[in-house]
Parts: structure tokens; sequence; C-alpha cells
């Protein structure tokens, strides 16, 4: 067993990174992977949070780095899924306490045991962004339908490019159809083809994420939720299956009955 | 380790530190500084070091490698000043300053000699948010400009793609410069010393050439072949 080490970044803060790693390293372990997830973003942790594992955190990443403990012992197992473990970052120290060799080792120590590592990695293209793509097989984009999460995007696949980390994959978040549909959000087509990458999942706004964040069990568990269904999809297709595309106008369609039959737009 | 270390030539400059390299190999060179860094870890303790890396010609792993290893010490890398125009696509490719404060006049001149009229940098690609790139002479894109990227150039710009970035042509005041994209939708173009902040997002985007009109004034107008 390999595990391939996939980061995930965006450059803007605010746009999904924690809760789309959160939620694609479930939904791997649901397909019976054995994932290991790492909080890259030292100093101002959130995965534990959204991964409900807060109180379960002895040891961290810096921990590990600085010796105080085995990696074994800084890696906190889910409470619904056996194979799925993270690794938190240390929530009183800065970026610096990490640099781009340690992620390289422990991702070394860690693939011969898992399927896939997955870093998420602080907002920002300074240290804790560069400590996050140095081990990293595969990157993902985050980004939302607007402008400013966009061009950030854009900077973040440029300097991949120019690091030759290869060319990164994108996930579409918060996409709002109604909106797009009146010409008040840009669509999945604008951001593609100012971006030029290849397309991985579009997630759509969605309560349910937030809820799910906030009581630390992430939204692919809720069968019903279209977000959910969007992220397992994401993690089939990063498992080589290729899955088509959710028609994100379908669940839609009796609203927009109903806003035609009220005479709104 | 005496005859190592003055590979490397390390001052105090304004914004930092200077290192300067000489025209030994770079492998020697980079563990050189290092060495250098090594040997005073508290003196480097945060530091900014830009690096005059005179005729090297360096790839984006020589020194995406440096400026890990120079980060893993806490000293930041910010810009690489050097003559190799490969060095300098490098440098701005990776968002490292090419020039820095005080500029050596005597080999600038030189550089600026060396550049005919007819000199072009051929880009075969996109350039992306936070790319500049600066040129004496002509610059040449296959690829969109994509907003947040910059393009200054002495001589004329021509993008086979889309411009929605920010471009400057003539930079030392050639106003018979010109720019010319396949789609010319971009947040902002100046020729010479005229800025013009346009422009109308199109929606069936034609080829068009933007210039200083006989007013004197900044205009674009739809491409047709007959305008040389």
């Amino acid at each position: 067993m390999t595990a391939q080490v996939i980061t995930v970044t965006s450059g803007k803060g605010g746009v999904g990174k924690t809760t789309a790693v959160a939620n694609l390293a479930t939904a791997l372990a649901a397909d019976g992977r054995k994932v290991v997830c790492i909080d890259g973003d030292i100093g101002l942790r959130n995965l534990d949070v959204i991964l409900g594992l807060e109180n379960r955190i002895v040891y961290d990443i810096v921990d590990v780095i600085e010796g105080r403990c085995k990696l074994k012992q800084a890696m906190i197992r889910d409470k619904h899924y056996p194979d799925l473990y993270l690794i938190p970052a240390a929530q009183t120290r800065d970026k610096n306490a990490v640099s781009p060799s340690d992620m390289i080792r422990i991702c070394k120590e860690l693939r011969p045991d898992y399927d896939f590592v997955i870093i998420d990695s602080p907002a920002g293209i300074e240290r804790g962004f560069r400590n996050s793509i140095a081990a990293a097989d595969r990157v993902l984009i985050v980004t939302n339908p607007e402008v400013s999460a966009v061009r950030d995007a854009d900077r973040v696949v440029g300097i991949l490019e120019a690091e030759e980390k290869g060319t990164p994959s994108l996930i579409l978040n918060r996409l709002n159809p109604a909106l797009v549909r009146n010409n008040d959000m840009l669509s999945a087509e604008d951001v593609l083809d100012l971006l030029g990458i290849q397309l991985i999942g579009v997630v759509p706004e969605d309560e349910a994420v937030i809820i799910g964040s906030n009581r630390g069990s992430p939204v692919v568990t809720d069968p019903r939720s279209r977000a959910g269904q969007a992220f397992r999809n994401i993690a089939k297709r990063l498992q080589g299956q290729d899955v088509p595309f959710m028609d994100l106008e379908q669940q839609n369609a009796i609203w927009s009955a109903l806003q035609r039959l009220t005479g709104r737009k | 380790m005496e005859q190592i270390t003055s590979l490397v030539q390390i001052k105090g400059i304004r914004d930092g530190l200077l290192a300067t390299f000489t025209e030994a190999p770079w492998d020697d060179q980079r563990i050189a500084l290092l060495a250098q860094i090594d040997e005073r870890p508290s003196f480097f303790q945060g530091a900014r070091l830009a690096m005059d890396v005179g005729l090297q010609v360096l790839k984006v792993n020589d020194l995406v490698d440096l400026r890990d290893q120079l980060s893993e010490r806490n000293v930041v890398m910010w810009a690489v000043v050097g003559e190799s125009p490969t060095t300098n696509q490098t440098s701005q490719l990776l968002g490292l300053a090419t020039r820095i404060s005080k500029p050596r006049p005597e080999e600038q001149r030189q550089f600026a000699n060396t550049i005919s009229d007819d000199t072009a940098l051929f880009i075969n690609k996109t350039l992306r948010s936070g790319t500049r790139v600066e040129y004496p002479g002509h610059v040449v894109v296959m690829g969109d400009v994509n907003p947040g990227a910059e393009i200054v150039a002495e001589g004329n710009v021509i993008v086979w793609g889309r411009v929605r970035g920010m471009i400057h042509a003539g930079a030392k005041g050639n106003r018979s410069a010109f720019i010319c994209a396949l789609d010319l939708s971009a947040n902002q173009l100046r020729i010479a010393d005229e800025i013009s902040a346009m422009l109308k997002p199109q929606k069936d985007s034609k080829p068009e050439i933007a210039s200083i009109n006989s007013e004197g004034r900044l205009q674009a107008e739809l491409w047709h072949s007959g305008i040389s």
C-alpha cells in the first residue's frame, strides 16, 4: 500500500478547505479506505472541531516534529470510522514550527500503511502553504464562485505550476444554481474558463454543511444532503472511479416552478 | 572552510542582506551560502535576503530548493537579480523581485544596450494572477493574461488570448507602442504615460488593437488587416 498525498488549498480563506478535507476524508473512510488527515494550519487549527475530535487531542504535529511523541501517538482515531485518523495542528505555536522537510518526512512515514493522506492547507501563500504542498502528490484547489476567491485560486495555480507540482484539480464550493441562473453569480463555466484546470466536483450551497460542521459530523454522513452527495462523488473520483457530475438544476425544479408561479424571476 | 565560504559574499544593504554569487558552479555556491548561514544562525534569524546571481542561469528547481532550504533556516529569499533572461523569468514565476532598490547602474546600462529594438520575449502559457513580467523589448504571450497578472514592456505587447490583467506597453515612454490581443477586456491598459481604465466586457470578443491616437488618447479599436 502506498498512500496518495493530497493537499487541499485555496489561497483565499473561508472558502471551505477544512470542510472539504473533513468531508472527503470521511467519505473515503466510509468507502473502506485507510485515511489520515493532517491539519496544516498551525496556530489556527479547525479540522479537529469539524471532525468532532477536539476533546481527544493529547499530542499534535509539532510534538511529533520536536520529538515529544511518536507519530502514532499524535494520530487521533475517528469516532465512527476506525480507519480514519487526524493529526492535529498545534494551537499554541506558529507556522515556523514546521518546515517543508518535516512534512515530507511525516508523509513518508505514513505512506506504507494508508491509502490517502489528506493535508488541510492554511489560507495564504506563505510558509504554512509551502509546508502543506511540500509532500503533495496531488493538489485540490477549493474556490467559491466569487471573483476574489477565483483570483486567489488563479494565483495558487500559478505558483503550483511554477514549482512543477503538476496541474491541480478544482473543487467549486457553495455554488447556488438559482443565483447563477439569474446571472447573479459566476457559473462553473466562468470559473473554469479563467482557471483552465480540471474540475473534480461542484458542491452546491447547503445549510446542512454548516450544521454538520458545528456538530462535528461532516455532511457526507447525511444521505439526504446534496452537498454531502457532491463530496461523496469527489471521493469516488479520487479513488479513480468515473462518476458523472450531478445535475444541480434538478433539485431546484420545483422551487423555480413555484417562483415562476409567484411571479418572481 | 575559508575557501568555500568566500565563494558567496554577503553584505548588508538597505533592504536586508545581499548575497553576491560568482560564476562558480551553482551547487557549490549554494552549499557555501548555507554553510555561511549555519555558522552564524542567530545573525541570519529572520533575515531578508536578496541575491545577485550574475550570469547564473537558474531554473525553477534551483531557486525553489534554495528558497526552501533558506526558509528552514528562517531566512526569506525575496529578490533575485541576474543577467540571464531565464533566471529573471524563473524569479518572476516564483513571485520574487528582480530588482532591488539600489540598482547597479553600470550593469543595467550594459543590459539595455544588448537589446535591439526587435527583441521579443515569447511566453508560451497563460499568465496567472500574481505574475509580473518586465521586459526591455516586445512581449508576445501565447495564452491569456488573467486578472492580477501584469506585463510591463518597453516595446509592444501581443497576446494570442484574452487580456484581463494589466498591460503597460512602451513603458519607457514610447508613445507609438501598441497592445493587441484576441480579446482586450483588460482591467487597465497603459501605453507610455497614458492610462485607460477600460473596458466594456464584450459578449463576443473580437481581436483589438490599442494605441495612442492622433488626439493623444489611448484608444482601442477593432483589428482589421491593414493596420500596420
